[in-house]
């Protein structure tokens, strides 16, 4: 497995070394949360990666990471569970000031989002894009 | 030469002078009212808050130029006085209410703490960030804007008054809906400023903010931005103010320091989007015309000072160079990209 940061200024991001294969770790990618903004907020994954998500919430406010479709947007943005403790790959809940990891594997090729559904979060901004080549 | 000045802000209905904080999204903060004067280097902040009785514990947070000296029960009428001298349709209605002293466990720089009626009132000192947190602690919501709000306060003057108001006691004290409790802070500081930006927080960028601010000065005053040029913000009257509304203000509790003649009103009113207000008004009271851009918010505290010689030349090429680093960051693709 290869790593490709598209833009010189990508590699200010944090972002580790990947390596590649079902048995083989996963990737690792740094998302910083400040001022209640994804850094980065635009992902490009290659089918069949598995990524660990290190989220670090820079902000006195909690926040959250939840990778989905649409519809995994759609109903955590109308539903109440908002604590999401790692159960469930892709989804979890950032307190304030913390670090917290969640890794994801992505199998079908398509576009994913991802944001944050603490009230009024996502409608102000909390989102990203992840393609899935 | 005594320089004076007196900013009333008073908000309409189902607006707040702070940001609110509430838990669970509840607020029952119905209008604010907020009256900022400024005399012999002091500003007064007297800020009334009203309510719509009986409900959850809520909040507002107001940035302040600096640390209070003292922070007392406002005055019974002179909001409502200001608000009949200009606005002769909304009579807000006094409260007569009782000090006292409470403290409270405060995770950040707590400077002052004083109970007020059915107000905790906190000034409170730190970054954004600690403010956030100490707020957090309080029990309170923030909404997603104000990390980055409370930092564009903080970045100038890291001070901030928090009001809590407390139902229960409310309600032990006979304080109903539509009851209003003002709140008074003298406040030293080289020239007050008027927090607008504040009136944004947790609304949506396209719903309106309408605020009414009064401006009471020893000769007319020099603001930024300018009210005539700043679109949501605009100079609605400016002229002497009459020697009887002067009377009257100084015969509220706490006002005696108001001049009693000679003194200069303004009337601005504020009609914007939450997404356009993106400044405070700033006043310059020392007669040199010249309102500071950072207690307006529109330059950063500390900003690049280009000397006006030989190396301005040099300096502004550090700045083009800096602003060009800025600008191949922002238009590089940000995507990362992960692949087999």
């Amino acid at each position: 497995m290869r790593l490709f940061l598209l833009g010189g200024a990508a590699a200010l991001f944090a972002l580790s070394s990947c390596t590649a294969g079902a048995s083989e770790p996963p990737s690792r990618i740094v998302i910083t949360i400040e001022h209640s903004r994804f850094e980065p907020s635009k992902l490009v994954v290659e089918r069949g990666t598995t990524v660990t998500f290190v989220v670090r919430n820079r902000d006195p406010i909690d926040h959250e990471l939840i990778i989905g479709d649409r519809a995994v947007q759609r109903h955590h943005e109308v539903g109440r569970d908002k604590h999401h403790h790692g159960e469930i790959p892709g989804e979890i809940s950032v307190p304030a000031g913390a670090e917290r990891t969640t890794t994801y594997t992505f199998s079908r090729p398509g576009t994913l989002l991802f944001g944050c559904h603490l009230p009024a979060h996502y409608a102000y901004g909390m989102r990203g894009v992840i393609e899935v080549d | 030469m005594v320089t004076g000045a007196m900013t009333v802000l008073a908000a309409g209905p189902a607006l707040a002078c702070g940001g609110l904080i509430a838990p669970n999204g509840a607020v029952n903060l119905v209008r604010t009212s907020t009256l900022a004067a400024y005399q012999d280097g002091v500003e007064h902040y007297v800020t009334s808050f009203e309510f719509a009785g009986a409900g959850t514990k809520f909040g507002s947070i107001i940035p302040l130029p600096g640390v209070p000296s003292r922070v007392i029960k406002g005055g019974d009428w002179t909001l409502q006085r200001l608000a009949i001298e200009t606005q002769p349709e909304e009579l807000p209605v006094p409260v007569a209410l009782s000090d006292g002293e409470t403290t409270a466990a405060q995770s950040a720089e707590v400077l002052i703490e004083k109970e007020i009626a059915a107000l905790d009132v906190t000034v409170v000192r730190g970054g954004g960030d600690a403010i956030g947190k100490w707020a957090k602690g309080q029990g309170f919501n923030l909404p997603p804007d104000a990390p980055e709000v409370l930092d564009f306060y903080a970045d100038r003057s890291p001070v901030f008054m928090a009001v809590s108001f407390d139902p229960k006691r409310a309600e032990n004290q006979g304080i109903g809906s539509g009851d209003g409790i003002p709140v008074h802070l003298a406040i030293p500081t080289d020239n007050p400023w008027v927090p607008l930006r504040i009136l944004g927080l947790g609304k949506q960028s396209d719903e309106r903010i309408e605020a009414d601010v009064y401006l009471l000065t020893d000769k007319a005053p020099a603001m930024l931005p300018n009210p005539i040029a700043e679109e949501g913000l605009e100079l609605k009257q400016t002229g002497p103010a009459s020697d009887l509304l002067l009377s009257d203000l100084r015969s509220d509790r706490g006002m005696s320091w108001l001049p009693s003649s000679d003194m200069w009103l303004t009337y601005l009113q504020v009609d914007s989007s939450a997404g356009s207000l993106s400044y405070d008004l700033a006043v310059d009271a020392s007669g040199q015309g010249e309102p500071s851009e950072v207690d307006a918010g529109l330059a950063r505290a500390g900003s690049v000072y280009v000397p006006d010689d030989g190396r301005a030349a040099t300096a502004l090429a550090w700045v083009l160079a800096a602003v060009a680093v800025v600008l191949v960051i922002k238009l590089a693709n940000r995507t990362i990209r992960v692949s087999a």
